[in-house]
């Protein structure tokens, strides 16, 4: 044993193969979990893929279950987030273990570096097989058939990259809330709180951003398509919709709260107020995403997600970095 | 080589200074005492240290012109937190395998010689351990990285008196077998008398005492004498704290070295640590003390007062 270990601590720090063990070791069991969780789902969506693909229907699980099961599964991220990556340094900082972990000769930040790294792989790569086995299962219901958009609010970010994505980001989320709250129930809370914000935001807003819509005249789109708002115009105007309903008043159209009523005696006829509006030189112009864009929005997802957990694990590592008490 | 020189050093937490003004220079092979109230930036000044936590203001180096935290610092200075913090779900094996994946170097021959010794089971977990053990194994994982510098805060606080002395026990052996330097804080002085060689006293976040025991007992002294006298004599022979009875007074003072005469009608007594910590303490504002320094290039210490 050399008297002064410190003076070829210059040369070569430890090495990073060492911490593998270690973070091994501390997060098996929550790996585990993770296993665990993602394990019953999988077995649940492989039985209905099944059953769809060789029977044409499920005997639990569509229609009204489809929203139940998806908006289950919605919870898997945040949980993830929460009990997978909020601990990781709140639980050091809770009960003291830093002040051991982070003196030791392997370095704070190449720590914090050699423990969120893996787990950040290994929580996206087996998100991204679950959202890849939940396309599968759900994907015949997802069509025509049930009149389901790709781009549903409810499957969207289940689906393949967006649902590894989103995985991803939770743990990020919960990382950083770790490092900044000290405390493991309350980061575990601020992650599902801080998760679910984003997750809403993203779908209310963000996600229609992700290409510009395509604008068509045709009055009836594909069921897959999303439809994102239609509007009627005139030489090329926009027109308000209560000159619409001034222009269909005048014809014996009612419109109130509940949609558009023809009185009897009318002189529309045969005609539904929309032809009529076609007739008298009236647009209707709908703006949407065609559901071929699935996969470009998917990967568009992913990346800003993927950038953001990038970000926010790197605030944590530079946090660690900066200031440990 | 100084294994702790601080210049100037301050830390502050919000709008609350820890340490501030704090001019230091530990030199190599001591077993220094870090001693001061509750409050007096013990913890902070270990923290800052082993590089848990940077200064606001002011430079620290550790172990020679080394940074804190830089991964020679890490190197060489193992440290015990207060309660000795270990994983309590890993077994005592596994925290020795951790310990040995976490650095370059790690004894795991001594370190489980050290705990068969201590009769300590290494497939116990760590939670299950008592805390005189937990404070063992925590000890035997610093001692096993075989450092240069061993830095203990408060080690012994939550120990009973018989831990305490193996604790106590294993430091003094690991002193004797590899001539490391240990920094130990506590607020019992007591603890630390038998041990220490060398003295640093805290108060309101700097330096007020700093020196070896030997220097520090060897230029304080205890005069002994009537009470009428002691107002006269106080002003003259640099007192650091004065006893006042109904008929006689102690007075301890600041001495050049024996030659100081002692006033017609005293008598002088030598001082003990504890005395000599007790008086300091009690008048934190009216005492300062340069302390030997044998690093060539730092400065004495002193408190900006």
């Amino acid at each position: 044993m050399p008297a002064q270990p410190g003076r070829d601590a210059r040369a070569r720090p430890v090495p990073w193969r060492k911490m593998g063990w270690v973070t091994w070791r501390q997060h098996r069991l929550t790996l585990a979990g993770v296993v665990a969780v993602l394990g019953v789902a999988s077995v649940y969506l492989y039985i209905t893929g099944e059953q769809l693909r060789h029977q044409g229907f499920v005997s639990y699980g569509a229609g009204t279950g489809l929203t139940l099961t998806a908006a289950l599964f919605q919870v898997i991220p945040p949980l993830i987030g929460a009990f997978v990556g909020a601990p990781v340094l709140a639980r050091e900082l809770e009960t003291g273990t830093f002040r051991f972990t982070w003196t030791q000769g392997f370095g704070r930040a190449r720590w914090t570096i050699g423990t969120l790294a893996p787990l950040a792989l290994g929580v996206t790569v087996l998100a991204g097989a679950f959202g890849f086995l939940f396309s599968w299962s759900y994907g015949p219901q997802i069509g025509v058939k049930y009149g389901l958009s790709p781009f549903a609010g409810l499957t969207f970010d289940l689906r393949d990259v967006a649902f590894a994505g989103w995985t991803l980001v939770a743990f990020a989320i919960g990382v950083l809330a770790g490092m900044l709250i000290r405390r493991v129930v309350a980061a575990m809370f601020a992650t599902m709180v801080a998760w679910s914000a984003l997750a809403v935001v993203t779908g209310a807003f963000l996600r229609r951003h992700y290409e510009a819509p395509l604008v068509t005249s045709k009055l009836n789109l594909a069921s897959t398509d999303w439809n994102m708002s239609s509007s009627w115009t005139r030489d090329g105007k926009r027109v308000s919709s209560s000159t619409i309903n001034q222009v269909l008043e005048k014809v014996g159209v009612q419109v109130n709260g509940h949609g558009q009523s023809v009185v009897k005696g009318s002189p529309l006829g045969n005609m539904s107020p929309t032809q009529y509006l076609i007739h008298h030189g009236f647009t209707q112009l709908t703006s949407y995403q065609p559901a071929s864009r699935f996969w470009p929005f998917q990967w568009i997802e992913g990346g800003w997600l993927l950038a953001l957990s990038l970000l926010l694990m790197t605030a944590a590592v530079w946090l660690v970095h900066r200031r440990a008490v | 080589m100084n294994v702790i020189e601080a210049n100037g050093l301050g830390k502050r937490y919000g709008s609350t200074w820890a340490l501030s003004g704090c001019t230091l220079a530990i030199p190599d092979g001591h077993v220094v005492a870090l001693v001061g109230p509750n409050g007096a930036g013990k913890t902070t000044l270990l923290n800052l240290a082993v590089g848990l936590t940077a200064p606001s203001t002011g430079t620290l180096t550790v172990l020679g012109d080394t940074r804190p935290g830089s991964r020679t610092a890490l190197d060489g200075i193992a440290f015990v937190a207060q309660d000795a913090p270990l994983y309590k779900n890993l077994s005592v094996a596994e925290m020795l395998h951790l310990t040995r994946n976490l650095n370059r170097h790690f004894d795991q021959g001594y370190a489980k010689v050290r705990l068969d010794e201590l009769g300590i089971p290494l497939d116990r977990k760590a939670g299950k351990l008592s805390g005189g053990q937990q404070a063992q194994v925590a000890l035997t994982l610093a001692l096993g990285r075989r450092p240069r510098l061993l830095v203990l805060d408060e080690p012994m606080s939550s120990l009973d008196p018989l831990a305490r002395h193996d604790f106590m026990a294993t430091v003094m052996t690991a002193i004797a077998d590899d001539g490391l330097s240990v920094v130990l804080s506590s607020h019992v002085l007591a603890e630390l008398e038998r041990v220490a060689d060398y003295f640093v006293l805290l108060s309101g976040g700097s330096v007020q005492v700093a020196g070896e025991v030997d220097d520090l007992l060897a230029c304080h002294r205890v005069l002994t004498g009537p009470a009428a006298e002691a107002d006269r004599y106080a002003e003259r022979l640099g007192v650091v704290h004065a006893w006042r009875g109904e008929a006689q007074a102690h007075l301890l003072v600041r001495t050049n070295g024996s030659a100081d005469p002692v006033p017609p009608g005293w008598e002088a007594h030598p001082v003990s640590l504890e005395e000599l910590t007790l008086a300091y303490m009690r008048d934190p504002g009216a005492a300062s003390l340069p302390g030997p320094v044998r690093a060539g290039h730092a400065e004495p210490t002193q408190v900006a007062k």
